[in-house]
């Protein structure tokens, strides 16, 4: 991030103001309207809360998070197999906030990783494939790195992979899981329960690096709705919305990309094809919401080798055999597809808080309830702001 | 049956936790008469420190316990930050220091001539600002009770008027000296193995001494809260006021003061920068009519980047909160940091 950048898309009120003009301009155009407009990234729904940008709406645009956080949607199961391998003294190498994700059962008294390497299981946090890479060349014993992430992190695994440079004690666990085929879900979801449709697409920025602005004209065609591929900074958003009302108020169902600096159409060809050649689509299990179609990334052909399931046993999960992977109260799979705000669950800030969490939607940092929890979303700040006149 | 709880690091991160367990553990074990003596401010309070009233001048106490890992770092050492500390805390309260005494427990094997270093370290900040080491302790641990040296100081100043920050009152003014976050964001990044020649990170880690005497000297009078922002940064100290005043603190994204590195640090681990430590920055809480005359004071002293951040107001239904204005005019709540960071994936 360069300070010129910053100074231009973050410390800018004028050019927002000029902005915010034009998106009220254009939302009385939408004819007594409400238009919903979804976000598919963490980091997208972070700089919304951040900047405020809620509050800067008018009252008939609605900015929604969506499925945008990777390890959020990791199934139970996965968390389960890994305590159970961390138990049995297989090294678990993990990510921070998947460290603390809690599976639904506890697997020999531990209901995540940390619990588990609290109880002596085999754990160790790592910041990166490689940095794991790093540790099980100096480890005797055998490793398993859980693989978690949407497009953005997967060239992260393929091209150490590819590169043959993983030491033989060390396996991957692909929990990898794609973008467009869950946008494509929960804008169904919220047709299926007749609730307010998905009206625009604000297309995640980092992850479109990689596949380009393409995969969403998919979408786009398939519910006659428009997106935009949009970068991170408080303009880039505000400009993307503008964007999405204009074809809105033009009925234009196309694709645009606000985000040029770094998104063609195309996306990163060399990565797409690294990433082909390591891994193939399948179907794929979502945490609360269950299978969809071609969601999920495995290893393949020569590539199996690595596959931490095949050298460990560890049980596919199938269609069959997926249960509902939440607890009870938890509101996290309505709020993963945008059907529901955080404040809107009875444990959000109560029993369910970033130091304490209980559903995968607070544990992780892109999750949508840690970050209203962390920096202070929903429409509370909006009142408080009324009352002493700002 | 009872299931058995543990202390985790976040109950010693400075946030919520902390302040949690302090209430469970110690502070309900007090009746309010043992929170405080010889009509000063105690543990009734939780402020940078503790007084006491003893023939007309009141007696500032203040003792911190410092730990940090790497004990060097960019910017300074454990020992200038145990001796910046103390000394810090006594400012804060409106005192004048004058005196420290120091506890120092190293563990079994740590270098002597490092040692030497932290100490002469510390006692450079002590010489250069007149304040004497009156008292101290030396301990020694076996290798596997302790890494590393913990040094606990205490602080002792004279004040004339003691400076408490339930006392911030609606329409004052928010000041802050200068760059927020910066040995945090340092700290941090070394503890996940940054590389620092890159991200041009170092500790803000200075007594306040010369900023602090001439304003206490001059608007005394008109400062009615300060704060040196540490564990738990900005966030935490701008939330404790609000809580302890009864007042909405607003405060201006694109008048606080934060560095390029620190930000896009903060960022890239997907935690607050507001929520980071400053070891070397003023808070205050002034009367509106003087605030820009401090912070032309405070720039005349050498903090070039002092500004006015945000002002308290009053609030019916909402006191206790702290309203974030972004450089965009959005608005949202700062929230009072939770939890240990921990980074996030991409």
């Amino acid at each position: 991030m360069q300070k010129l950048e910053l100074d231009a898309l973050r410390y800018n009120r004028e050019a927002a103001e000029k902005v915010r003009r034009i998106i009220w301009k254009l939302a009385g155009r939408l004819g007594g309207r409400t238009v919903k407009l979804m976000n598919f990234c963490g980091t997208h729904e972070w700089t919304t809360v951040h900047f405020g940008l809620r509050s800067l709406m008018p009252p008939n645009v609605k900015l929604v998070a969506g499925p945008g956080c990777p390890v959020c949607v990791t199934p139970s199961h996965y968390i389960e197999e890994s305590i159970r391998l961390a138990m049995d003294g297989v090294k678990v190498y993990s990510f921070g906030d998947a460290f603390k994700l809690p599976a639904l059962r506890r697997v020999k008294g531990a209901r995540n990783l940390e619990e588990a390497k609290a109880l002596g299981g085999s754990v160790e946090v790592v910041y990166s494939f490689l940095d794991a890479v790093k540790k099980a060349r100096a480890d005797d014993g055998e490793g398993v790195f859980l693989g978690i992430g949407f497009e953005t992190t997967t060239p992260s695994y393929s091209i150490p992979l590819r590169s043959r440079q993983i030491p033989d004690n060390l396996f991957f666990l692909s929990v990898l899981r794609l973008t467009p085929p869950a946008a494509d879900f929960a804008i169904k979801a919220a047709l299926d329960r007749g609730l307010t449709p998905v009206q625009g697409i604000i297309a995640p920025g980092h992850v479109s690096t990689i596949i380009g602005a393409k995969p969403w004209k998919e979408l786009a065609e398939k519910y006659g709705i428009p997106a935009v591929v949009s970068g991170f900074e408080p303009l880039d958003l505000l400009v993307s919305i503008a964007m999405l009302l204009k074809m809105i108020v033009e009925g234009r169902n196309t694709v645009e990309i606000e985000y040029k600096r770094l998104v063609t159409w195309e996306g990163n060809i060399y990565v797409q094809r690294v990433n082909s050649e390591v891994f193939q689509v399948e179907d794929a299990a979502w945490r609360g919401l269950g299978f969809i179609p071609e969601s999920g990334l495995e290893l393949k052909g020569e590539y199996r080798r690595y596959d931490a399931a095949r050298e460990f046993g560890i049980e596919p999960l199938t269609r069959e055999k997926w249960r509902y992977d939440l607890p009870a109260a938890c509101k996290c799979a309505d709020i993963t597809l945008g059907l529901a705000e955080p404040t809107d669950c009875p444990m959000f800030k109560k029993a369910c808080t970033p130091e304490r969490p209980i559903g995968p939607c607070m544990v992780s940092l892109e999750g949508t309830c840690a970050v209203w929890a962390r920096f202070g979303g929903g429409g509370l700040a909006e009142e408080i702001a009324r009352e002493v006149g700002v | 049956m009872v299931k058995a709880r543990f202390l985790t690091l976040a109950h010693g991160a400075g946030g919520v936790e902390t302040g949690e367990i302090l209430e469970e553990l110690v502070l309900s074990k007090f009746p309010p008469e043992l929170k405080k003596a010889l009509e000063g401010y105690g543990t009734d309070v939780l402020d940078d420190g503790a007084t006491l009233k003893i023939g007309g001048l009141h007696v500032v106490l203040s003792i911190d316990a410092y730990t940090v890992n790497p004990p060097f770092f960019p910017g300074g050492n454990i020992g200038v930050l145990a001796a910046s500390g103390s000394i810090n805390d006594v400012l804060m309260m409106g005192g004048r220091p004058v005196a420290m005494m120091d506890s120092i427990v190293a563990q079994e094997g740590f270098p002597v001539d490092k040692l030497d270093v932290i100490m002469e370290s510390f006692a450079k900040v002590l010489r250069e600002n007149g304040v004497a080491l009156i008292g101290g302790d030396l301990k020694v641990l076996p290798k596997d009770d302790l890494s590393g040296v913990v040094i606990t100081t205490v602080g002792v100043g004279l004040a004339r008027k003691v400076i408490v920050d339930r006392d911030l009152r609606p329409g004052d003014k928010i000041v802050v000296s200068g760059p927020l976050g910066e040995h945090g964001a340092t700290i941090l990044a070394l503890q996940y193995g940054v590389d620092l020649g890159e991200t041009q990170l170092r500790s803000d880690v200075r007594p306040l001494t010369d900023l602090m005497l001439p304003l206490l000297e001059k608007y005394g009078d008109h400062i009615h809260a300060a704060r040196d922002p540490t564990r738990g940064g900005l966030a935490m100290t701008l939330n404790d006021w609000a809580r302890e005043s009864g007042t909405v603190i607003v405060v201006e994204e694109d008048r606080i003061p934060l560095r390029e590195p620190v930000v896009s640090y903060a960022e890239m681990l997907g935690i607050e920068p507001l929520a980071l430590a400053s070891e070397g920055v003023a808070v205050l809480g002034v009367a509106a009519d003087v605030a820009e005359e401090i912070v032309g004071e405070m720039r005349r002293l050498g903090y070039s980047e002092a500004s006015v951040i945000g002002e308290a107001r009053r609030s019916e239904k909402y006191s206790g909160y702290v309203l974030y204005k972004s450089s965009v005019g959005g608005v949202r709540i700062l929230e009072p940091p939770r939890g240990e960071l921990v980074p996030r994936i991409c």
